[in-house]
């Protein structure tokens, strides 16, 4: 036996109010476009504040669920037996059997909890409780009753039809991507960027992501190494638009007209400006680094300050209070950290000072970017005309 | 245009050599243990690689077991030798500058307990006789040096290497790692003193995923791979036909006017080390002419990375190696340009060009064009 169905447990989305009900439908449009993925027939319902998700063909439980740990707003799936309402002496037998079914070894605590969602069905649900605690306890003479710490908190719900469960896997939990916006990430090739955007994903935000190009300072396996990064964000996040921009005539035109030492925090401020651009043409409505105080020379309080300076967005970093292992911890949980730590260099490795300004004055960094009048306009533009688009 | 100088990694296949795959792939592509017709075209194939191959050395042909390609000889030639020789001593000598087949090979022996002896080489990239005379003891077995260095061209003396060898002891063995050598030099393993000889067919125009080992009939070895028995135990599993019968074909070719072909080859490396002293800072690693083997130009650009350079070239369709792979999350320096005494500035600015019969010396003049166009350009921006 297999289970056919899963309810599909929220957790914040619960205490909307009034736009609950937008909540709940990105939530049912994710479940759905994840499970396009996944092979079988499924479909999808909401009802009475409830999601449901019942297979109408075969299907793989682990790719179902993995699929579902994939989907923000999820709070818990758990797997059920459904069946129809034949009386109250069908009911008891289907409880048996499920019992019976998914628990091999009976020497478990437990505990009925049964919810009316119809009312009008003529036993009350601590009647319920009581019939069938006694009845299992005959049956399966190894279980014992424990209503404190239940082993196992056996699950009857009584709706139009009877659902029986009684595991419980958490979900990844935040909200349903496309429900708090969109934001532009910045994506380097590292362990810390990624993450960023899985964390800013995980609040319901849609993100569209930039990675700046040197070639051939920076190679194609590190442009390929940043695709491959965004397809795997792409998994929780959704589609992710990852634009592409050629970075060489701007970084070298700073280091020609600029200290060398700040060649790093004006590359940033550059950065900043150009996805702050491209944001703005593709609807997002902030930024996103994986920038954590004191990783490094650019991260430092100083740097950070300067660096928003050049932007009016938002700028999100989620990771800005982590330390490397945090980071690392995450990256590894959602499967980018392998792809991240492959030995190519991007711009941010290699346009480095070897002693870069870690205190930069703003006013000063200002003044440097005045020695790139002439010319930093049109290569920008040319950067941002020649952007190379590619859907993750 | 487009210009492939990294031959030394791998060759476009010769025409020849992809008609026979295709052939044996969808016609004649039963399996030679069959007993049927079909079985036996297949078998005829094989036989007939061993024949040419054997043919190009002077040795018997069931002297050559077919393998996977080189690593796996140099795994089988090393490993298995000193696993069957054993109590006769567990001393090997090798050099500092072999390929990763090798040195891990030999890593994994020195865990079995063996010991493991690494021979220095000079500024040309040779091993000195006298040291590794030296380094003979009673209880060595086997000595491991290659023919032709991956990364230089440089070539060792072989013949002279066997002599001080089997002076000492003529029952030490003596493996070559032959991959960058074989289709090059005219090699007689039987005169030069070679007991197990290593060779790749993907380096000389055949096929990837085959090679060969050549093992004097004397020598006391174990298999690699146990199985059906193929290959009269020496390495079984069912034989890559259409691969084998590539590297047949490829061989012959390589060895058909052979003097003709290696005197072109010469004619290109020697142009390419003269155009390259047209560049300012530019500083050539390899021996002109016959000293050294005839496809590998190493060369040293000051102020430039080779993985810049190397992506900047790739940009214009001409395709190298770096000679030493390096980046920012693992150094890891060329051994053999440290061995041969390249400056630390240069170890990591270092390209190899390696040509194939397909080259051209008009690719070579687009190649210097570029680099003269290139460098002025990449040297503008400078590591801190």
């Amino acid at each position: 036996m297999q289970y056919q169905s899963f309810l599909i447990k929220y957790a914040e989305i619960g205490v909307k109010g009034k736009n609950r009900y937008l909540f709940e439908d990105a939530l049912v449009a994710q479940i759905r476009h994840s499970l396009k993925r996944v092979d079988g027939d499924f479909v999808v319902s909401k009802e009475s504040g409830r999601i449901y998700v019942t297979a109408e063909s075969d299907y793989d439980f682990d790719e179902v669920i993995e699929a579902f740990k994939c989907i923000f707003g999820i709070a818990a799936i758990c797997p059920m037996v459904q069946v129809e309402d034949n009386g109250y002496e069908d009911l008891k037998k289907q409880v048996l059997s499920y019992v019976d079914e998914f628990y091999e070894d009976k020497n478990f605590t437990f505990k009925v909890n049964t919810r009316r969602g119809n009312k009008k069905y003529p036993i009350n649900s601590e009647q319920i409780n009581r019939d069938l605690g006694e009845l299992v306890l005959h049956a399966f003479p190894e279980t014992k009753v424990d209503v404190h710490k239940p082993d196992v908190m056996l699950h009857v719900e009584v709706r139009n039809k009877i659902n029986i469960y009684s595991h419980t896997i958490p979900g990844p939990g935040g909200m349903p991507v496309g429900t708090n916006g969109k934001a532009m990430l910045l994506l380097s090739g590292g362990i810390d960027s990624p993450v960023a955007g899985y964390m800013i994903a995980k609040r319901g935000v849609k993100i569209d992501a930039v990675y700046f190009h040197a070639p051939p300072y920076t190679s194609e396996r590190a442009k390929q190494k940043v695709v491959d990064l965004a397809k795997l964000v792409s998994k929780y996040s959704g589609p992710i638009h990852l634009h592409i921009v050629n970075f060489t005539d701007i970084q070298l035109y700073i280091y020609d007209k600029c200290p060398h030492e700040e060649l790093t925090i004006i590359m940033r401020r550059y950065m900043m400006r150009i996805a702050e651009r491209l944001a703005g043409d593709s609807g997002a409505m902030a930024l996103i680094t994986g920038e954590s105080i004191g990783q490094v020379a650019s991260q430092t309080m100083q740097s950070l300050a300067a660096t928003d300076a050049a932007t009016t967005m938002p700028v999100f970093r989620p990771v800005i209070g982590f330390d490397k292992q945090e980071i690392v911890d995450v990256s590894e949980k959602i499967g980018t950290y392998e792809t991240s730590v492959l030995p190519f260099e991007d711009c941010c490795t290699i346009f480095v000072a070897k002693h870069p300004v870690t205190k930069p004055n703003l006013k000063m960094i200002e003044r440097s970017e005045e020695n790139l009048e002439e010319k930093i306009e049109e290569l920008v533009e040319t950067a941002i005309s020649t952007v190379e688009k590619v859907w993750c | 245009m487009e210009a492939y100088f990294d031959n030394s990694a791998t060759t476009r296949v010769l025409e020849p050599v992809k008609d026979i795959v295709v052939k044996i792939m969808t016609e004649d592509y039963g399996n030679p243990s069959a007993k049927h017709k079909k079985g036996m075209a297949a078998e005829r194939y094989t036989k007939e690689a061993a024949e040419i191959i054997a043919g190009t050395l002077k040795v018997a042909p069931k002297e050559i077991v077919f393998t996977s390609g080189g690593s796996e000889s140099n795994n089988m030639a090393l490993i298995e030798t000193a696993m069957a020789n054993k109590r006769a001593g567990n001393h090997i000598i090798s050099t500092g500058i072999e390929h990763a087949s090798v040195y891990n090979s030999l890593a994994f022996l020195e865990e079995q307990g063996f010991s493991v002896t690494y021979l220095p080489v000079d500024a040309h990239g040779h091993i000195r006789l006298e040291e590794l005379e030296a380094a003979i003891r009673p209880e060595t077995i086997l000595v491991s040096i290659m023919y032709v260095n991956n990364e230089i061209g440089a070539v060792e003396p072989i013949e002279a290497i066997s002599k001080v060898i089997k002076k000492k002891n003529p029952s030490i063995l003596f493996h070559v790692d032959a991959i960058q050598a074989y289709g090059k030099f005219v090699i007689r393993p039987k005169r030069q003193g070679i007991d197990l000889l290593s060779v790749s067919a993907h380096k000389i125009h055949g096929p990837k995923g085959v090679g060969f080992l050549y093992i004097d009939q004397r020598v006391k070895i174990r298999p690699l791979i146990y199985g059906g028995g193929q290959q009269r135990g020496m390495r079984s599993g069912t034989e890559n036909v259409p691969g084998v019968a590539g590297m047949g074909v490829a061989a012959k070719i390589m060895y058909t006017d052979h003097g003709e072909k290696m005197q072109s080859m010469i004619a290109l490396k020697d142009y390419m080390i003269s155009r390259l002293s047209e560049i300012d800072g530019v500083t050539v690693n390899s021996l002109p002419g016959d000293f050294s083997a005839p496809q590998i130009v190493s060369a040293s650009f000051l102020g430039v990375r080779s993985e810049v350079l190397l992506h900047a070239l790739e940009e214009r369709d001409i395709y190298v190696s770096s000679g030493s792979a390096c980046s920012s999350n693992h150094p890891a320096v060329s051994g053999t340009l440290k061995g041969i005494g390249v400056k630390p500035e240069l170890l990591d600015s270092t390209l190899r060009f390696s040509f194939g019969v397909y080259n051209t010396k008009e690719e070579i003049d687009y190649c210097i064009d570029v680099l003269k166009e290139l460098m002025p350009v990449l040297r503008r921006y400078q590591r801190g």
